[in-house]
């Protein structure tokens, strides 16, 4: 047993690093949230590292990937992190890229892959309806075979960034009368067909991130199929899995931490620095401990995927960790910059025209509270991931 | 022993409730909240009407004659819609300021302006640099002839956008954080030198940032003793404390009924959610926690008036309970609600946004846990 990097790695960290503070774009790196970047502003470090040919160190190379170890992919994440660079979207790169080379067809991979990788296509993910949400596999959206395309009509919702999206990767049920899982496929609907409409959701930050999708009579080619009719759920389960492995978040929290120390440093009570006083500095430090333990339960799960055994229901700890470490550092974060917690950053049309009251690190910080506790909603809720090791793991 | 409420306190109770059923709703408050103003002036109008922002004050001063427990019927009503208009600061703290600290020159000249609703008041004290510190002043305020010059900056003064009026916290005398030398002042808003930005807040308010700049004013404009404003500043806004757990309980108690109703109502694998014992047991830890809110309110509600260290243990200790139980109700209705808790259409996100701030306004849990703990 050894948690130490070798010197390659050592090396390699290096080079990574350095790659990192030569391309990262100087006017990205004041900006945080995707609520003040332009679509184009979003794909920027995507597009970089397309052209590095470091898009997706996670996939296969021979469809594009680096052939970097596990321990180099954990290294990159972290050095990622540690320079805050812009977050890539994952509905592509991580959740219908490894669909598409696992089980579409040679046709699937030549048309939708280089997309994915350039960026040129940019997608979303249409699976929760406003039926079915943790119960995922109740969902109702219809694709009904009529000649060689499906006829699709259904309402998907929690649709992220759907607004600016190509492609939408779709659960559909194609037998009603199958049992629940056993009737759904999945569909890759081109976004520009007629009778798709997306419609905003606006959060209680304010943000446009999600939307809705209501599908009436949209007919989508049945090459555009992913594997069999009626097993789409053995890809979405699949995907899902993937979903929860990179949902720890583990580099960004530590970087989140670092931000909140900084705070609590510049901020003051009677004279002293946050951080100084008992009660802070208890209160980040058990954050850094249960990030710690976090930090190493998912290399003991990357280094298990390393030897072939995929992420299993055990990703769900880390769905659930993760998340809860990610909020309660905004709900630190709120804690520590005190009255001005209460300013409003304007959101959507109004960004960046008004004044915003408080020191810069004050800015935004209860909205970023509010809009992280999604993250024990989404992606299978805290609830249904307990339910999971409740039943996988532990037998029960 | 006794916990009900008087024959007119239930009437106070069932007028407020008939106009915010009424006048009131989600839609209307989106609106106000959205519009130019931020507030709405009808609205504050009709709480006068209704004889609303006369409740605490003696029948002499043209009020009601009402106590801690009328504004705590009041607040819990506001909770429960989620009024933005400023009756804590006008009310509770320049009402309080004026009724405990004033003289009666200065309760003539400015109470009626708050009965008839003509004057709204916003109060100044905190400071960038003194966290919830009442003492960590550094705006000054210097003899000058009969009056004083102030300088200084207040930070997140809410509803001071509305206000004509302001309660200002100014050091005449001693170091920054000294418990002395501190004075309290009423300044009006367009005085030359004061200068303020705008801005709203995340709860759906209006705030401003204040600066002074050689902003002079008359003797009187002094509440009480020069340098000795703290005992005052503190009693007032223990009474806005004991004011805030009850808005707090408001929206605990709507957003258990919406969390009940939405489990009971939402089906997820072939049944309502709220069959699953995981979410009853969550639901029940919600209604725990409302309960005891409402005990610590009932609590410092009934102890305005007792010694100074009795008060500020009811006060600190209601501000602690009300600051754990709004997270933890908060966080978990949205939780329970799914998507839908996270959107700006429905009001249970509303409801969070607002018991967050409760939290901060005069000190989050640690503060006023820390406030308990040395109170002698």
């Amino acid at each position: 047993m050894d948690m130490s990097f070798s010197p390659e790695e050592m090396a390699f960290r290096d080079e990574v690093r350095s790659f990192i503070a030569d391309n990262y774009p100087q006017d990205l790196a004041n900006r945080r949230t995707r609520g003040e970047m332009t679509k184009e502003e979003i794909l920027t470090w995507h597009r970089i590292l397309y052209k590095k040919g470091w898009v997706v160190p996670h996939w296969p190379v021979e469809y594009g990937g680096t052939g970097w170890s596990i321990t180099q992919r954990f290294i990159w994440n972290e050095e990622n992190a540690r320079a805050e660079t812009q977050a890539l979207l994952p509905f592509g790169l991580s959740m219908v890229g490894p669909v598409i080379f696992n089980y579409g067809n040679e046709e699937q991979k030549k048309r939708f892959l280089p997309g994915i990788l350039s960026a040129d296509d940019w997608w979303c993910q249409g699976y929760s309806e406003p039926g079915a949400g943790s119960d995922l596999a109740s969902l109702k959206t219809r694709a009904v075979l009529d000649g060689d395309h499906y006829v699709v009509n259904g309402h998907k919702i929690w649709t992220t960034l759907a607004q600016y999206a190509d492609w939408m990767f779709c659960l559909v049920r194609t037998d009603p009368a199958a049992k629940a899982q056993e009737g759904i496929s999945f569909l890759l609907i081109d976004m520009k067909t007629p009778g798709i409409t997306v419609r905003p959701i606006i959060t209680m930050d304010g943000a446009h991130e999600v939307n809705e999708v209501f599908l009436e009579d949209v007919r989508v080619p049945v090459e555009n199929r992913i594997g069999e009719e009626n097993k789409g759920w053995t890809y979405a389960k699949f995907l899902l899995g993937n979903e929860r492995s990179g949902i720890a978040g583990v580099a960004r929290s530590k970087k989140a931490i670092e931000r909140l120390k900084s705070i609590a440093t510049a901020e003051l009570m009677d004279g002293q620095p946050l951080i100084k006083t008992d009660e802070f500095a208890r209160k980040v430090a058990e954050l850094e401990i249960d990030l710690s333990a976090l930090e190493v339960t998912e290399l003991r799960t990357l280094a298990a995927e390393s030897k072939g055994k995929g992420p299993g229901p055990e990703a769900s700890i880390l769905k659930i960790k993760g998340t809860e470490i990610q909020q309660r550092i905004t709900e630190l974060a709120v804690e520590a910059v005190g009255n001005y917690g209460s300013v409003e950053v304007p959101t959507g049309e109004m960004a960046g025209n008004d004044f915003v009251a408080g020191p810069a690190y004050s800015n935004g910080a209860a909205q970023n509270y509010f809009n992280m506790r999604k993250t024990s909603i989404y992606g299978g809720s805290n609830e249904i991931q307990h339910n999971i090791i409740a039943k996988m793991v532990l037998g029960l | 022993m006794d916990f009900s409420f008087t024959e007119e306190q239930t009437l106070l109770r069932n007028s407020v409730q008939a106009l915010l059923n009424d006048k009131y709703d989600f839609d209307t408050r989106r609106k106000i909240v959205k519009s130019a103003d931020g507030m709405s002036k009808p609205m504050w109008a009709q709480f006068a009407e209704l004889g609303l922002l006369a409740a605490p004050f003696s029948e002499e001063q043209g009020g009601l004659g009402g106590g801690a427990i009328e504004t705590m019927i009041l607040m819990e009503e506001f909770g429960r819609h989620l009024v933005v208009e400023p009756f804590v600061e006008t009310v509770v703290i320049a009402g309080g300021f004026l009724r405990e600290g004033a003289t009666k020159a200065q309760q003539d000249a400015h109470i009626p302006g708050i009965v008839d609703g003509s004057a709204i008041w916003a109060f100044a004290y905190a400071e960038p640099q003194g966290r919830y510190n009442l003492a960590d002043l550094v705006t000054t305020a210097k003899k000058d002839g009969a009056g004083y010059t102030i300088n200084g900056y207040k930070a997140v003064v809410l509803g001071a956008p509305w206000a004509q009026k302001l309660i200002v916290t100014a050091r005449t005398s001693g170091g920054q954080r000294d418990r002395d030398g501190i004075s309290v002042f009423i300044v009006d808003k367009n005085a030359a030198g004061v200068s303020t930005r705008d801005y709203p807040t995340v709860d759906g308010r209006r705030a401003s940032e204040i600066t002074f700049e050689n902003v002079k004013v008359g003797a009187d404009a002094l509440i009480g003793a020069e340098g000795k404003g703290l005992a005052l500043v503190e009693k007032i806004t223990d009474q806005a404390i004991a004011a805030l757990s009850a808005e707090a309980v408001g929206c605990m108690g709507e957003l258990n009924k919406a969390t009940v109703e939405y489990c009971k109502t939402r089906k997820q694998f072939g049944v309502p959610i709220g069959k699953f014992q995981v979410l009853q047991h969550r639901m029940v830890d919600m209604f725990m926690a409302y309960e005891q809110s409402v005990s610590m309110t009932y609590m410092v509600n009934l102890k305005l008036e007792e010694a100074e260290a009795e008060r500020v243990k009811a006060a600190a200790g209601a501000k602690v309970q009300i600051g754990k139980a709004g997270r933890y109700v908060g966080q978990q209705a949205v939780q329970l609600h799914g998507g839908m808790g996270m959107t700006d259409e429905l009001n249970v996100g509303h409801y969070f946004k607002r018991l967050t701030m409760i939290d901060t306004q005069f000190g989050n849990v640690d503060h006023q846990l820390k406030r308990y703990s040395t109170a002698a």
